[in-house]
This record gives structure tokens, C-alpha cells and sequence, in this order.
């Protein structure tokens, strides 16, 4: 019979790091979703070789409401993935800076709310005005 | 106080699956969690298996979860973590009995980056001097006791087993940054590997469980821009 090794899902959530444990989970998170809807675009586009009807039978997926509402997600996805992305790469080819992780986190949240909050406006009016 | 500790057991000639025991006494606010542990198994249950040596903070041998966290119980007053204190082994080791884990695998890509002084040059008449500064650029990877608090609180370790882990790189790193040595790149050639420095992501879970206070991520950081440097 194998050993347990005292590693579940449920103690992978339940582990007490810090800033930088949450960071990565959600930097995992928004991964996994960025490339489900990389996955979505690229059968979409293939299905574009059958002709045009097809492909424009499809585009009701991406007019639904939940649809219109997740491109609100994805937004939040690629633009926290791309700001935390870089600020990894900044901290790891930047060893002097790992004392200022803090700073870079508070940095990386003040760019990514000047980016995402008015994008996410602009889409959500945009998405109630056609209601 | 009164403190109530929640201990993981595995007993594998007694029953299959891991479980929880819960024992509640009297203790000091100023005793440590090894206290703790020391006074469930000398009163309460003897069958409770933990690994401690030094006591104080230096063998590195009592390293466990508490509360949610690695710690070394040594190291850890009841007073900072509370009354009610789970107690569990570390996170991706197999667990051999309660809370004694196999270290076989931490210790084998312990020896894997060559830990060991490497200069095959003639020794001077006297010795080998270093400057202060040259001694700067390693003082910190040199307080490593090998508990392994922090490469069992790195979730690249929990999902790679094959991964050095954040301990095998501070001892490379220890070695590499010696001005004295001559074994650097040989450990720059293992630790650039898949299951080198490169699946390290920046996390920090290794520097906030250090016991000494090693700055890890810095070292591993240093570790990365060498080689990148040492390629180009």
C-alpha cells in the first residue's frame, strides 16, 4: 500500500502563504481561463472553413448575455495575467529587488485598475445600452 | 492556558487511512509547540511518532505544518499560534508514521547539486583569502539547516516532485557565489535543467517559512540571472 504524502486539493487551498501564494493562484486561475477561450477562438475560426453560415450560426454564442459578461472576465483574465506575468519576470531576472515585493504588488494593482476598471465600464455600458 | 492540539496520525499497522487525533491540557503561553508535542507523547500517548534532536532551532528536525504553515516546533511559542493548534507533516513527502515523513527524496536532490567545496587547484601555503565583500555574496545561504520547510511549502514541489526545491538551490547557491570555488558550473549546468531553478515561480511561500531567515527567493533569483548571464 502507498504512503500518504498529506497533499490534496484541499490542502493546497488550505496552506497559509502570502501575498505571493494568492498571486499565483489566481496568475494559474486566469492561465487556464485565457487559454479555454484561446481554445473556443481557435474551433470557431476553424469552423470557419465550412463557410460562412456555420461560422455565423456560431456567433450567437458570443451575443448571449453570459457571453457579454464573460468577455468582462476575460478582460480581467489576460490583463491580471500579462501585469502579473512581467512583474514576475521583473522580480526574477532582479534579485535586488525581492525586498520591494510588496511595492511591486501594489504597483501591478494600481496599473491593472487604470487599465481594467475603465475597459470593463466602456464594455458593460456598451453591453446595457444595446439591451 | 488551556490549548487543545489537533494532531495528523498514520498508523499504518493500526488502521489504513490518516486521521486526527485531538488532545487538550494545560501549558504555558511562553512553551513551544514541541512542548507540546513532547508532553502528548510522554503523558498522553506514547505511540505518537514526531522526529526532534537538537531542540533549539539547529538539526532542523522537527519542521512541520502548524497551524497551516511550515514552522520548526522548536522554534514556535503556543502564545503565536493560539490555543487550538493543528499539527501536521509536511506537505508532499510520504508519510511514514504520524508526523515522521521519508526525507530520502529531499535529501537526494540535496546531493544532486554537488554541496561540497570543489577546487582542484594547489592550496596556497596558508589559506584561501576572501574579502569581506566576497564573503557577502554567500553569508545568507550559509545559514541553511536542511529542515525543509521550504521546499515542502513550495506548490512547484507539490505538483513536481522531480524539482530540486528551494533547499537544494540555497546550498548550490552557497557554493556557487564562494569566491573559492571552482564547481560553478557544474551546479549551473544541473540547477538549468527542467528540474532546476527555471520551475521556481516566484512565489515566496519558501522565504516566509525559513526558520533562519534565509532570503530564498533572492537567492534563487541570483541563481536564474547567472545563468542567463553566464549563456549570453
Amino acid at each position: 500500500m502507498s504512503r500518504p504524502t498529506n497533499l490534496s486539493l484541499g490542502r493546497w487551498f488550505s496552506y497559509r502563504g502570502g501575498t505571493g501564494y494568492l498571486l499565483w493562484a489566481l496568475h494559474r486561475a486566469t492561465g487556464v481561463g485565457v487559454l479555454l477561450f484561446l481554445a473556443l477562438h481557435i474551433v470557431d475560426i476553424f469552423l470557419l472553413g465550412f463557410g460562412p453560415e456555420l461560422f455565423n450560426e456560431l456567433l450567437f454564442l458570443y451575443k448571449a448575455p453570459w457571453a457579454r459578461v464573460g468577455e468582462v472576465f476575460l478582460l480581467f483574465g489576460v490583463t491580471f495575467h500579462a501585469l502579473n506575468g512581467l512583474r514576475i519576470i521583473v522580480q526574477d531576472f532582479s534579485p535586488r529587488l525581492w525586498a520591494h515585493q510588496r511595492r511591486l504588488v501594489v504597483l501591478e494593482i494600481v496599473v491593472f485598475v487604470i487599465i481594467f476598471l475603465p475597459a470593463a465600464w466602456i464594455m458593460i455600458t456598451a453591453f446595457l445600452g444595446n439591451e | 492556558m488551556r490549548v487543545t492540539f489537533k494532531v495528523y496520525r498514520y498508523q499504518p499497522e493500526v488502521r489504513e487511512d490518516p486521521y486526527y487525533d485531538s488532545f487538550s491540557f494545560d501549558a504555558e503561553p511562553t512553551d513551544r509547540v514541541l512542548d507540546g508535542l513532547n508532553h502528548i507523547k510522554w503523558h498522553l500517548d506514547g505511540t505518537l511518532a514526531l522526529r526532534r534532536s537538537c531542540q533549539h532551532g539547529i538539526c532542523g528536525s522537527d519542521a512541520l505544518r502548524i497551524n497551516g504553515v511550515n514552522r520548526l516546533a522548536c522554534k514556535v511559542l503556543i502564545r503565536d499560534v493560539g490555543s487550538k493548534i493543528t499539527v501536521e507533516p509536511l506537505m508532499g513527502c510520504e508519510v511514514i508514521k504520524d508526523l515522521v515523513v521519508d526525507m530520502d527524496p529531499f535529501f537526494g536532490h540535496y546531493r544532486a547539486v554537488l554541496p561540497y567545496f570543489m577546487n582542484e587547484e594547489a592550496p596556497p601555503d596558508r589559506e584561501r583569502i576572501q574579502s569581506v565583500e566576497e564573503r557577502e555574496a554567500f553569508d545568507d545561504t550559509t545559514k541553511c539547516i536542511l529542515c525543509a520547510a521550504c521546499t515542502t511549502s513550495c506548490p512547484s514541489r507539490w505538483a513536481n516532485p522531480g524539482f530540486l526545491g528551494p533547499a537544494a538551490i540555497v546550498q548550490a547557491h552557497r557554493f556557487i557565489f564562494d569566491s573559492r570555488d571552482r564547481g560553478a558550473a557544474d551546479r549551473l549546468s544541473i540547477l538549468g535543467e527542467r528540474s532546476g531553478v527555471w520551475r521556481c515561480r516566484t512565489i515566496y511561500n519558501c522565504t516566509r517559512a525559513c526558520p533562519k531567515e534565509i532570503q530564498i527567493t533572492k537567492a534563487i533569483g541570483e541563481v536564474k540571472r547567472r545563468i542567463v548571464d553566464d549563456r549570453s
